[in-house]
């Protein structure tokens, strides 16, 4: 038995916790009758990988097949992205779509349908997926596309790890002639301004937001937009860069090697976080060549950034509302936040393309995730944002959820139900695939 | 281009010191027993690589074989790297002496073994270099695992010796401790985030290390102090202690 967690430190479980190789550990693994629940990387942020009975995934990480004609790749679902990154950017090719960590797990990106900077183009990381195995309770292995076994993939796709363990995972990668991006920065005044800028951005392939969720009054919701595209070699500037287009640099690596105290985050050291981080962006348009480390992944240049909460660990609130909802739904919301004076330094706004999925979080609209440190003001604030932005027709993202209650569930997913019946079905039988989470929010027993 | 020559190459060191030696550009030869597992490895060390990488089964229990294997190897090793190990049950220990002889045997006697084997062969040719993984449960012994650390103890006492004899032939050996690492032989266990090392920082330490050309290696560096220390507390008080 030992103690883990997700990415949030909240909450922290003992749990027996085993790995396997090869699908034949896994199989007799699932010989155990009882609830389990694979784990990747652990960068869910609240319990979605948690219970008491823990699979991890990390070791059953080979790459099976890739052909570098199509850039078809295989390979098994406990491969990193960070490792495709590794080993196929030299080579000329990049991610279809990848979220704001490359530090998660292939069967993870699937399992929580991951979205990045290029939903608005590209979708979520499950509609790429051209085919995959997956292992079900009793350890029969099914194979299943968008036209094979169509209703398991499509439970499967951010079903959340209840369906089965993925096994491994067929996908296309796009090809790219760097390792840069050539990058645009906007700085904006307020809410209106940023979401503007948004409607403006629809033909640039990645754009998101940093958002300052403490300021109120007219600066409410200023952001700074950071939209790219992959660099060619005419974008390069750099002569070195020039002649090998394909080698990333190797950024500074830091490290938070323990938990800071509690009151290294408080409302006043963020206050100034986000003072400095806005004033510092100059004023206006800039353009940059950067790599694609910087670009995509900043936070995952400080390892184990989580614990800058300190022992009491943080959750993140990321909601998505329809475009129906208006500016209003967010001005509205954003409003509450920032009134609370409750949330963190680390915001991002996005706008959301079309997304189809049975279970999936993206919807055409606007998402804005948050960080708060655990506190009960947090969490009675949290209750308060759930109603609002149900009444606006969106929800939470399950993969960032670690609080939400099975009534707000079921209200703002509308194939909560069938989901709901399918896993029971499917966990007919001594093993069931169960977390913390498909328990609170009423998905499994 | 070189060889490296990794025994264990399916323990999960090995296969992150695989992955940094290939795709460094080095020809690898992978041995071990499982030979699924070992084909796995291998494959995916071709796709991630593009890397000359050969499979041979290899038994660390398998004494009288280990002459022919070494022989029969297709590419002959430039660095041998020995990663298998075992940790074995101390309660189960303590109390049957097969799970005693397997501990020493593993750990000790097979990587005797077969490292004498390649010890013989480097002398003749004047160069190469060994490596092989100890811990640092052998610096001295401890209530929770001191038959799996008397096993490494002695390795680390035979790594150091072969370093003395063959550091006048041109041989160089290199003894790696990986204090905490998160493998699958402490899947279950608590241990202390900070202290702990991924295979990945092993295989780095590893890199860096044979490069620099070490005697001995602490995965991560603070062990070295730890164990520094440890060593030094005066056994009128470490035998009190609940380590």
């Amino acid at each position: 038995m030992r103690r883990i967690s997700d990415w949030g430190n909240f909450p922290v479980i003992e749990a027996d916790v085993s790995g396997f190789e090869s699908t034949e550990q896994l199989r007799k693994k699932l010989e155990i009758p009882g609830e389990v629940i694979a784990y990747g990387n652990g960068r869910s942020y609240g319990d979605s990988s948690l219970q008491e009975r823990i699979l991890l995934t990390r070791r059953f990480n080979k790459f099976l097949s890739f052909d570098d004609k199509t850039g078809e790749l295989c390979c098994q679902a406990g491969v990193l992205l960070a490792e495709i990154l590794a080993v196929f950017v030299p080579r000329g090719w990049f991610l279809p779509v990848t979220p704001g960590t490359k530090f998660v797990t292939i069967g993870g990106a699937i399992a929580a349908d991951v979205h990045g900077k290029n939903h608005h183009v590209d979708g979520s990381f499950g509609q790429h997926i051209l085919s995959m195995d997956v292992m079900r309770n009793d350890g029969t292995v099914v194979t299943c596309s968008p036209t094979e076994n169509a209703d398991f993939f499509n439970i499967t796709v951010g079903g959340m790890g209840l369906s089965g363990i993925i096994l491994n995972a067929t996908f296309k990668l796009k090809p790219i002639e760097t390792a840069y991006i050539r990058k645009e920065t906007v700085r904006t005044n307020n809410l209106n301004e940023i979401m503007d800028c948004f409607e403006a951005s629809d033909n640039w392939t990645y754009s998101m937001a940093w958002i300052d969720c403490l300021t109120k009054g007219d600066a409410m919701g200023r952001s700074i937009m950071m939209r790219g595209e992959h660099a060619s070699t005419d974008d390069l500037l750099n002569q070195a860069h020039k002649e090998t287009p394909l080698k990333a640099k190797k950024g500074i690596a830091l490290g938070v090697p323990f938990n800071f105290p509690n009151f290294v985050l408080n409302p006043l050291s963020m206050k100034a976080f986000n003072f400095a981080y806005y004033n510092k962006c100059p004023a206006g348009i800039h353009q940059a060549i950067v790599d694609y480390n910087s670009f995509f992944y900043p936070l995952d240049a400080i390892s184990d950034w989580n614990r800058i909460y300190g022992k009491r660990g943080f959750t993140q609130y990321q909601f998505v509302i329809p475009k129906e909802a208006g500016r209003e739904g967010m001005n509205k919301i954003l409003k509450k936040i920032t009134d609370s004076g409750l949330g963190s330094f680390l915001a991002v706004l996005k706008k959301f393309g079309k997304q189809q999925g049975f279970i999936s979080f993206p919807m055409a609209g606007y998402t804005l995730a948050l960080d708060f440190p655990i506190t009960l003001k947090a969490m009675e604030l949290f209750k308060e944002l759930d109603a609002m932005v149900a009444d606006y027709g969106g929800r939470l993202y399950l993969a960032k959820d670690s609080r939400m209650n099975a009534e707000m569930f079921g209200r703002t997913y509308p194939n909560a139900d069938e989901f709901r019946q399918a896993i029971a079905m499917l966990n007919e039988g001594e093993t069931k695939f169960a977390s913390l989470q498909s328990r609170r929010i009423g998905i499994t027993a | 281009m070189k060889n490296v020559l990794i025994l264990g190459a399916t323990s999960d060191m090995a296969q992150a010191i695989g992955r940094k030696y290939a795709t460094a550009g080095y020809s690898l030869t992978l041995a071990a027993r499982n030979a699924e597992m070992l084909e796995a490895v291998a494959g995916d060390l071709a796709v991630r690589s593009g890397a000359d990488i050969q499979s041979v089964p290899f038994d660390a229990l398998d004494f009288s074989g280990h002459q022919n294997f070494y022989d029969t190897l297709e590419n002959k090793p430039d660095i041998v790297m020995a990663c298998f190990g075992y940790m074995g049950d101390q309660d189960e220990a303590r109390v049957s002496l097969d799970e005693v002889r397997k501990t020493i045997d593993i750990n000790f006697t097979g990587m005797v073994s077969i490292l004498n084997i390649a010890a013989a062969d480097f002398e003749q040719q004047g160069e190469g270099s060994i490596v092989a993984i100890s811990s640092v449960a052998g610096d001295r012994g401890r209530q929770s695992n001191y038959i799996y650390g008397s096993a490494k103890a002695g390795l680390t006492a035979y790594l150091s010796g072969l370093r003395n004899r063959l550091a006048k032939k041109g041989v160089h050996v290199m003894t790696v401790k990986p204090g905490f690492a998160r493998t699958k032989m402490t899947e279950n266990l608590d241990l202390p985030g900070v202290l702990t090392a991924s295979p990945e920082q092993i295989a780095d330490a590893i890199y860096k290390g044979l490069e620099k050309k070490r005697n001995t290696v602490y995965v991560l560096w603070m062990w070295r102090c730890i164990m520094l220390i440890i060593r030094h507390i005066p056994e009128f008080i470490y035998k009190k202690m609940s380590l």
